[in-house]
């Protein structure tokens, strides 16, 4: 199992229960910490987009992931 | 300069940062807060910012901007934290040798911001509170 620690912001904060939260899943990519993420936040389904952020940069669902990465959940965008 | 602030933006401030000898245009978009959505009566706006990736995602915005027009100067400055209605929430500036160029680059450069920076807002009602653009049930009620 791998631990990641993840950001969040905007509504996914609200959703997720605060700025932070750790999750541990089995594989190693974007794609799989997503998957993770929608079985144990489902109301992360009902959003009308959700990106996932490595190191302040928009990732790919197959970017592979390491402990040291800054991973953040970006919701719809609503700036301006 | 790229300014995520929880300070009031001074808009005279950044036209100054902007202006060149060489520009025969300075263009300058300021973002301010509405006072209703969809019918109802906006009391405040709360705007959170992951800012480290929105700073570097101007920056991006900034570098793509400086390729298609010839910019002398150019800022962006967005507000988080507390907004009343009618209070500044971004002013981007942009000056340039020709008139032409500052509106494409300017109206380029705020729409990208909208688009693709990591900044949310959430309107405060009399009876609730929503983030913007988050569900899309919410926009179909529009």
């Amino acid at each position: 199992m791998n631990k990641y620690r993840i950001k969040a912001f905007g509504i996914t904060k609200d959703l997720l229960g605060g700025r932070e939260t750790f999750i541990e899943i089995e594989g190693h990519t974007v794609g799989h910490l997503r998957a993770a993420l929608n079985e144990r936040y489902p109301q992360l389904l009902g959003l009308r987009s959700l990106f996932i952020a490595v190191n302040n940069d928009y990732a790919d669902e197959n970017i592979q992931l390491n402990d040291a990465d800054e991973i953040a959940l970006i919701p719809p965008v609503s700036g301006g | 300069m790229i300014k995520i602030t929880e300070k009031s933006i001074d808009v005279q401030k950044i036209i100054d940062t902007v202006s060149s000898l060489g520009a025969g245009a300075v263009n300058v978009f300021i973002g301010t807060v509405r006072n209703n959505a969809n019918g109802k009566n906006v009391l405040w706006l709360e705007y959170e910012a992951y800012e480290t990736m929105a700073v570097s995602q101007i920056r991006k915005i900034i570098d793509e901007a400086s390729h298609r027009w010839p910019l002398l100067g150019w800022a962006v400055s967005h507000r988080i934290g507390t907004l009343k209605p009618g209070e500044t929430s971004v002013v981007v500036a942009v000056s340039t040798p020709h008139r032409k160029d500052s509106f494409e680059a300017c109206q380029f450069i705020i729409d990208s911001v909208k688009s693709v920076a990591p900044i949310w807002k959430k309107e405060v009602f009399e009876d609730g509170e929503e983030w913007i653009s988050a569900r899309p049930a919410l926009e179909m009620k529009a």
